[in-house]
């Protein structure tokens, strides 16, 4: 129903959709373009509207810039690996019938309801506490003096609250992905003299890699933006200050929204240099 | 070598047992064919006799070695599977040469078998391409190819051709049965098609429910029915039976004719009836006719282009000494 009416009818009734959407994304996009060109502390009352590229000079020559670029990528690479790596096995292992398949699956996914600042305080208060959490009574149990993980190792902290959050989402699509393995191929992988490690290796993995990598990108899209787990837990101090925290910072503790802004633009720049380097990697695995 | 011995073997899946106690021998180079209707455990056979399913009970023996707890990768058997089985990342050259991969087998002798095997099967231009990229008659032999090269004791088929088209199956039952000749390994090859039973087998296996009905070659087999479910099988289309008072005249519960074995004339003939559907095949003319007294249509062959028409009243003849009679139980009676 190709007409031309019925096209502009279709023009007409998505209009409202499209202008929402463009507006959502369109314009706090352009404030923070124009913010970040600005000398603007509100608190202080000053407001030069035009200072070139000043703050993007400040923000990236600061040295907790660096130290941000770096926590960034250690956090999002360390929640991938662990996240990818356990959610195959956990795929693979329910995958086997067994019994109260359902619950189980469902149990799985729980997590992945929770909402992110509930559950960094319920891991960092119920868990990892020093004196009650569940972890130091799992230490005192086997005789250990209990961990103070949020001092000790506050970004491997941060790096397994997270990791937990996402196992959920890892693990559905992997399932799904091995649930759509052909059996015929790994009997046949076994009669040609396939132990299951080889056959794993040669048949299940290769399988699996176009779901492995969607699980990357869509995952580093939003890992990028770890905002609360941080917030809850260690305010961004002991080195687990990632750049969108680092941007949190500059805005509203010290009240700059100029190089906030600024800051917030960089990011967006690195976040779509990440994007296109994992689209590359998606894109060929899809041509396969 | 491979004459494969089965003792006894039974298989059962919880409660339900699909295969009852059952015997067979399969001699070395023999081309075995398991036929059956759907869901007569015909496949489960296979399976285990690849060891991909384990027997509840009973031993089998590959050239007297007991092999019932051998693993499938030891049994030295090979298998094509209904739906290839290929693994779609790898090329065909890599996916042929992944058993002898897996064997430790060096590189200059893998890429001999491969060059060999693939001559063999017309897929030298095809080497480096994914299976993805290849026509089902084409994939079909790159999963044979892939059994070759492990120079097994026997194949096992599971139904190998159901997803080509009509073409292409004639072309490949030719060519597996060329394969068999040149081999000359033992092989075991299930389908459901009794066409395809008839034309490559040596031996026939008939199967019901987990119950071999008969085993014989082709002919034996459309020669001497042992008893009615063979006789209803084998042969297309298929035999006609008739029971009731035309069967009692022969001593009989029922009797068997071929559409084959009746001879069609338009004025004079044992029994007379009228003519429903013909299908006329060029070579020959198959007529559905309603006789009287006869629950089910009769099957009729008349040899070329015969011009009865729909309606029209034909007279038919059976050839007395080809008449298949079957007892009460069901039985062929001699």
């Amino acid at each position: 129903m190709a007409t031309k009416a019925s096209q502009s009818a279709a023009r007409l009734m998505m209009a409202p959709a499209v202008v929402l959407l463009l507006g959502w994304m369109l314009v706090p996009l352009i404030t923070t373009l124009y913010f970040s060109f600005a000398d603007f502390r509100p608190l202080r009352g000053v407001f030069e509207p035009w200072i070139g590229f000043d703050n993007y000079e400040r923000f990236v020559s600061s040295s907790s810039f660096w130290d941000a670029v770096t926590t960034t990528l250690v956090m999002v690479g360390a929640i991938l690996a662990i996240t990818v790596t356990l959610g195959v096995l956990l795929a693979l292992l329910l995958d086997k019938p067994m019994f109260g398949q359902g619950v189980v699956r469902i149990l799985v996914i729980a997590p992945f309801f929770v909402m992110p600042t509930v559950s960094a305080l319920v891991w960092k208060n119920m868990m990892m506490d020093p004196v009650n959490g569940v972890l130091s009574h799992v230490w005192r149990f086997f005789g250990a003096t209990p961990h103070d993980w949020l001092v000790e190792t506050p970004l491997l902290s941060i790096i397994l609250i997270v990791s937990w959050q996402w196992l959920p989402f890892a693990t559905l699509i992997l399932l799904t992905a091995v649930q759509s393995l052909d059996g015929e191929q790994l009997e046949a992988a076994e009669m040609d003299g396939a132990p299951p490690l080889k056959r794993f290796w040669f048949i299940i993995l290769p399988h699996l890699a176009r779901a492995i990598t969607i699980v990357t990108l869509i995952q580093t899209i939003f890992l990028l933006s770890i905002f609360a787990e941080i917030f809850v837990t260690t305010q961004g101090s002991f080195g687990t200050r990632t750049l969108t925290y680092l941007v949190y910072q500059r805005v509203l503790e010290s009240q700059n929204v100029g190089l906030g802004s600024a800051g917030g633009i960089i990011a967006v720049i690195l976040a779509n240099i990440v994007a296109i380097f994992l689209m590359r990697i998606v894109g060929k695995n899809l041509d396969a | 070598m491979g004459r494969i011995t089965l003792n006894n073997i039974t298989k059962s899946f919880g409660d339900v047992q699909v295969i009852p106690p059952l015997d067979l021998t399969i001699e070395d180079g023999e081309f075995t064919v398991f036929v059956g209707p759907s869901g007569c455990g015909k496949s489960t056979l296979l399976r285990l006799i690849a060891g991909l399913e384990d027997m509840t009970s009973g031993h089998m023996e590959i050239d007297g070695r007991d092999v019932t707890d051998v693993p499938p990768a030891k049994r030295g058997l090979a298998m094509v599977f209904q739906s290839y089985a290929l693994y779609p990342h790898m090329s065909v050259r890599k996916n042929i040469a992944f058993p002898m991969r897996m064997a430790g087998v060096d590189q200059a002798e893998q890429d001999a078998k491969i060059e060999k095997a693939a001559a063999a099967l017309n897929l030298i231009d095809y080497l480096d391409r994914r299976p993805g990229q290849l026509s089902g008659g084409q994939r079909q032999r790159v999963a044979i190819g892939r059994a070759i090269v492990r120079e097994p004791a026997a194949f096992l088929f599971d139904e190998p051709l159901s997803n080509l088209d009509a073409a292409l199956r004639v072309g490949m039952r030719l060519e597996i049965s060329e394969l068999h000749e040149r081999l000359e390994t033992t092989m075991i090859y299930v389908t459901h098609d009794q066409v395809e039973a008839m034309t490559m087998a040596d031996k026939i296996v008939v199967l019901r429910a987990g119950v071999i009905e008969q085993v014989g070659s082709p002919l034996e087999l459309y020669r001497e029915p042992r008893n009615l479910f063979v006789a209803g099988f084998i042969g297309s289309p298929r035999m006609n039976l008739i029971e009731g008072p035309e069967a009692a005249k022969h001593g009989a519960t029922h009797i068997g004719i071929r559409p084959e074995h009746i001879a069609v004339s338009p004025d004079a003939g044992e029994w007379a009836g009228k003519v429903g559907v013909a299908e006329h095949l060029g070579s020959d003319t198959f007529f559905h006719v309603h006789v009287n007294d006869f629950a089910e249509p009769l099957t009729v062959r008349a040899p070329g282009e015969v011009s009865f028409r729909s309606g029209d009243t034909i007279h038919m003849t059976p050839d007395i000494a080809r008449m298949h009679r079957f007892g009460r139980d069901g039985l062929r009676i001699a």
